[in-house]
Order: C-alpha cells, then structure tokens, then sequence
C-alpha cells in the first residue's frame, strides 16, 4: 500500500502552505455568517411564547455548548493519531483545540448562566448536565497545564494526549444527561432525525450562528497550528525563509 | 420597533445584551490572542536567526 499521501498530509510545511491560502477564506465566510446570524437572532426571528426575549441568548448558548465538545472530540483524537502513529502534526493540532474548546465551554457557562438566572430563577443548580460541562472546562484547563509542565515538548504531547483520550468518556456524559438523569436542563430541540420543534425564524438564525462559531473556532484553531508549527520547526531551512521575509 | 424597545429586549435586555456583550470580549479575545502569539513569536526567531549568524560568522574568522 502507498502512505504516500497520508506523510504529505501530515507534513508540517505542507499544511503551513495550505493552511496560509485557506486562512482568509476561513475569517471571511465566518464574518458574513456572524453578521447575518447577529441580524437574524437579535432582530429577525421572533420570540418565545414563555420565555420571551430571553431565548436570544439560545443562538450563542447553544452554538458555544455544540462547539465544546465537537472541538474536545477533534482535540482527542488528534492526540490519539498523535500518540499513535508519532505524527506531531497531529500533537500541534490537539494543543491548538484546547484553548478554543476551552473558550467556548466557558461562553456556554456563562451565557447558559445568564439565561438560567431570569428563566430557572438561579444562576446555577448542580445538576447533571451542568456539572458534566463543568468537567469539560477542568478537562480543558488540565490538559492544556499539564501539556505546559514539562521541558520537553515531545513529553508534554503525550502526557497532555493520554488525559485527552482518557477525558473523551465525558463528552456523551454530557450529550445525554439531559435524558439519564432528572434536570432542570431542557433536552435537545434539534436533532437530524426528526423534524425541529421549533419556528422557521429561530432554526434559520440558530444554524447561522452554529456554522459561524465552528467555522470561526476552525480558523483560529488553523492560525493557532500555524504558530505551532514555526515554533517548532524553527531549525528547518524553509521556517528561516519564511520569517526572514 | 422602535431603538429603546430594542435593548431593552422586553425587559430581559440585561441578560441578553451582557451573554453578547461577553461572547463578543471572548471571540475576540481568541482572535487578537493568535494573532499576538504570532508576532511574538516572529519576533523571538528573528532574533535568534541574527544570534546564529553572528556566531557562523565569528567561528569562521
């Protein structure tokens, strides 16, 4: 069998190339998607019946809610084809993840806060689902102190990747609290298999917004790698001629 | 709807305008974070490019 494709793939000159032509695309459709996504959710959908106004904050809660975990799962897995295959494309693109996922649990939290607060009448209960994406947050913020603690980078990788790949077992925790334990959380409202419970107005500016959130988050992650790679392929001849310019 | 009926969000305007108001500090602490990340680092490897080619230079002489 012929890996050839699979060693380009994973080349870090090849990916700070591809990534560079990318990278503009990637900020440009995100910042037409937020915009149009802003308009829709703050002034073109119309409110809940029960709720009223406050179900705006859903197109930040739930788009950041989504984002932290799928930018978890792709921060395992990178560390997994990392701690593997020993590719450190792979490690470069797990360290990247966690701060971005890291941000956006915290956004989940608080916006899922200041929703909760006039809605549930309390800022915060310890139930299941609230507690379990308390836990990505630590997940979060160990791996990325663990990866910090050591001298050696290479070390780090795999350290940080173990707590990684172990931590993913929180990620359907929380996906299906809503339904394994008694909580003040509502369940899912969206789902690909049945047709969403909700108007025309609302689901149009929630998918803008979850497309703009994982498309920004992308971006950021990609210019993340990209420092990455420079700082650790700082001794090879094309890094030179890239930052001598 | 009128500009004041806007914010004030049918009376939830605190709660929705401040979940924006932090989203918007946090994306956009994500955004100038890398980008900062970035010019640090430009900035360090120039620095120890220079360093590397004085010392070929020196060993040489």
């Amino acid at each position: 069998m012929n890996w050839q494709w699979f060693h380009r793939l994973s080349s870090p000159k090849w990916f700070y190339q591809i990534s560079g032509s990318l990278l503009p695309w990637f900020w440009g459709i995100s910042l037409i998607l937020i915009v149009a996504g802003l308009y829709q959710g703050l002034y073109n959908s119309v409110i809940d019946y029960q709720q009223g106004s406050t179900v705006r904050i859903m197109y930040l809660h739930v788009p950041t809610a989504f984002a932290s975990m799928m930018f978890y799962v792709v921060m395992a897995v990178a560390a997994a084809i990392g701690y593997i295959w020993r590719i450190k494309l792979a490690h470069m693109a797990a360290v990247s993840a966690a701060p971005v996922g890291a941000a956006m649990t915290l956004l989940a939290l608080v916006t899922g806060s200041l929703w909760g607060k006039p809605i549930w009448n309390t800022w915060w209960v310890w139930d299941a689902r609230l507690t379990s994406e308390l836990i990505l947050l630590f997940l979060y913020l160990g791996f990325m102190s663990l990866h910090q603690a050591f001298e050696d980078r290479e070390v780090g990788d795999r350290a940080a990747g173990v707590l990684a790949m172990v931590g993913v077992i929180n990620v359907p925790i929380i996906h299906f609290s809503v339904e394994w334990w008694n909580t003040l959380h509502q369940g899912a409202t969206i789902s690909k298999f049945e047709k969403p419970s909700m108007d025309p107005s609302m689901l149009i500016a929630l998918l803008l917004m979850i497309f703009a959130v994982i498309l920004f988050c992308s971006a950021v992650m990609m210019y993340r790698m990209r420092n990455e790679v420079l700082s650790r392929e700082q001794s090879k001849s094309w890094v030179k001629e890239v930052i001598g310019q | 709807m009128s500009m004041s009926e806007f914010l004030d969000m049918g009376g939830y305007g605190l709660y929705v305008w401040s979940s924006y108001g932090i989203a918007l500090l946090v994306f956009g602490g994500l955004f100038v974070g890398v980008k900062l990340q970035r010019k640090r680092l430009i900035k360090q490897l120039r620095r120890l490019y220079r360093q590397q080619a004085k010392i070929n230079t020196e060993s040489q002489q």
